[in-house]
């Protein structure tokens, strides 16, 4: 469904992304893990145009989407879920929604789709009215999913959705990731912890210093012995 | 409280305002100097509503309202003064003889007026709207400065009368004309903020990263915002013409945007009935505050602060009053419901009442 092909992005002389390259099947779960500063944000960044590239394509269905504005590459089903959440804290629950679906025009389905994320969500049905910014973290995590979601993407891609959650919300944060998998959504996610993300994820890929250093299946990576020692803080079995 | 309450106490409301207006209409002569606050606060509020919606709800700090408004003021005023009069007022120069064969009706000349203002702010807006924040409000200022300079350099004396100004601009024909257009201006304006444009405004203004992730054209909405604003901003000049019934450069200064962006601050950025309400607040206050320009004398005693000038020290040291017990202005981002009536007088009661227990506790 997505390619990377030798991707690059450089922030004024800093090579942010060098030479990079993966594929995101249809219907699975793909994850990047690393370290801050590996530029997995910045990947994220530069699929749905938020950054320019210096070279490489993105291929998108098979059509190369580098260098299309932001609001086309979201009217092709991309959504992304930014870091740190960033709801929109003066306008409501449902305001927030609405915003997802701005690109849309069917309003019926629209309000159909709203009663979906409801039923994902059913603290958000219950405080719609709220204004976003007074919500907890977890809270403001789903309404960001939620919001996503509005878009009714084909590929959702979700920026560290653990960031500063309690370790229960983590948990149903990805159990929620699983069942939008499950409803047809295709999903790269971008992760520091790397236990969960991994558990969670078809494959995975370990991104350093804008290189891709290793990559294979959810299972795999989880039980390869320098992920554990670089990621997971388990000693090497001697 | 239920909705036929509201509905009723909305028609309660409105058929007040209607008695009073039918009564001021009547009474012309005697109420001359009232009619002409509530006409001026109303265009005054139709500025500032517009305002509000670049700076409030779409996030853009602009500062060129008074250049708009000399736009909308001066197409009015070019379009609508009576071709026998045109000789007297360009006493000077004389008209250009292409202009000076044109006259409009009232409503045509207003939406010409804002028309040019959202064209001018669309050309402007191009450069203008990538930058952010204060940079975005000096540019526009500077616009606004602009545009008054050129009104009143002699080059344009056979189109504008430079420095001399415009005078026997038509007035308006009774006091209903103004208030209906205004209303009208602020409804389009408040439906607009409701749709799904103003949805993605009020985004933009939260946060510009998030809003783009969602696939909303940042440069596309700031600019429609923009131009929108300047449109009603230009119709807004266009009532002020037509109120004075004479405009000169000096009309747009610079301290006519601050006034609108007084009223815009002191009714609450984001809220439509603040800047309404603000509107009001801030054209009446100073007038009401007249007295102080009165010399008073207190038996044989002449109170020596009470001169001419002093009406704007109190007025000021009043809107510092308010700003620092409403910090985000009157209304903040809330709008006017009949729920935060009662509630408000509800406060105001139990306030008293805890303080009247305090004393009595203290005893």
């Amino acid at each position: 469904m997505l390619k990377i092909n030798h991707l690059k992005v450089s922030y004024g002389g800093i090579k942010a992304l060098n030479d990079i390259s993966f594929e995101v099947p249809a219907g699975k779960i793909v994850t990047l893990i690393g370290a801050n500063g590996a530029g997995k944000s910045t990947t994220l960044r530069s699929i749905i145009g938020l950054v320019k590239t210096d070279s490489g394509e993105i291929l998108y269905n098979d059509t190369n989407i580098v260098g299309l504005p932001t609001n086309k590459i979201v009217g092709q089903g991309i959504a992304l879920v930014p870091e740190g959440r960033r709801t929109f804290p003066d306008m409501t629950v449902l305001e927030n929604l609405k915003i997802g679906a701005y690109l849309r025009t069917d309003k019926s389905q629209i309000q159909e789709d709203i009663d979906w994320i409801y039923s994902i969500f059913p603290r958000l049905k219950e405080r719609h009215w709220q204004q976003a910014g007074t919500l907890s973290g977890g809270e403001q995590q789903m309404l960001a999913v939620g919001r996503a979601l509005m878009s009714r993407p084909k590929l959702m891609m979700m920026d560290e959705p653990s960031l500063g959650l309690a370790p229960i919300v983590v948990q149903e944060i990805f159990s929620i990731i699983r069942k939008i998998n499950q409803d047809g959504v295709t999903i790269l996610l971008i992760e520091q912890n790397a236990n969960m993300a991994l558990r969670t994820a078809d494959f995975g890929y370990v991104l350093a210093t804008g290189h891709i250093t290793m990559h294979g299946t959810g299972k795999e990576l989880l039980e390869n012995e320098e992920i554990r020692a670089a990621y997971l803080g388990k000693k090497k079995k001697k | 409280m239920k909705k036929s309450t509201k509905t009723l106490f909305n028609i309660i409301a409105v058929s007040i305002i209607l008695a009073i207006l039918i009564f001021l209409e009547m009474n012309k002569r005697k109420f001359s100097y009232d009619i002409s606050i509530i006409e001026r606060s109303m265009i005054y509020a139709v500025a500032a509503v517009a305002m509000n919606l670049t700076n409030g709800f779409t996030g853009l700090f602009s500062l060129g309202q008074a250049g708009f408004m000399a736009i909308g003021a001066y197409t009015v005023a070019l379009l609508t003064i009576p071709v026998e009069a045109r000789a007297g007022v360009f006493y000077v120069t004389g008209m250009n003889e292409f202009l000076s064969k044109i006259e409009l009706p009232f409503i045509p000349a207003l939406l010409l007026g804002g028309l040019f203002a959202a064209i001018l702010a669309g050309l402007i807006g191009i450069p203008v709207l990538r930058l952010k924040s204060d940079y975005l409000a000096i540019a526009t200022l500077g616009f606004s400065e602009i545009i008054r300079s050129i009104i009143a350099s002699p080059q344009l004396n056979m189109i504008t009368n430079g420095s001399y100004g415009l005078k026997k601009i038509p007035r308006f024909s009774s006091i209903f004309v103004p208030i209906a257009l205004c209303c009208l201006c602020i409804l389009i304006i408040v439906l607009l903020i409701n749709s799904s444009y103003g949805r993605a405004f009020k985004a933009i203004r939260e946060d510009e990263t998030a809003a783009e992730a969602m696939g909303i054209n940042l440069f596309k909405h700031k600019l429609t915002s923009f131009m929108i604003s300047s449109f009603f901003t230009g119709v807004a000049g266009g009532l002020l013409a037509s109120y004075m019934g004479t405009i000169d450069s000096g009309t747009f200064k610079i301290t006519l945007t601050y006034d609108i962006l007084l009223i815009v601050v002191l009714g609450g950025m984001g809220s439509v009935t603040g800047s309404i309400l603000g509107s009001f607040l801030v054209t009446a206050g100073r007038e009401w505050l007249r007295f102080f320009d009165q010399p008073l004398k207190v038996g044989n005693w002449q109170v020596p602060l009470f001169r001419t000038g002093f009406r704007m020290v109190v007025f000021s040291v009043l809107l510092m009053v308010v700003v620092l017990f409403y910090s985000k202005g009157l209304m903040g981002s809330k709008e006017f419901s009949w729920e935060g009536l009662v509630r408000f007088f509800k406060n105001l009661f139990t306030r008293k009442q805890k303080l009247n227990g305090g004393v009595s506790n203290g005893k």
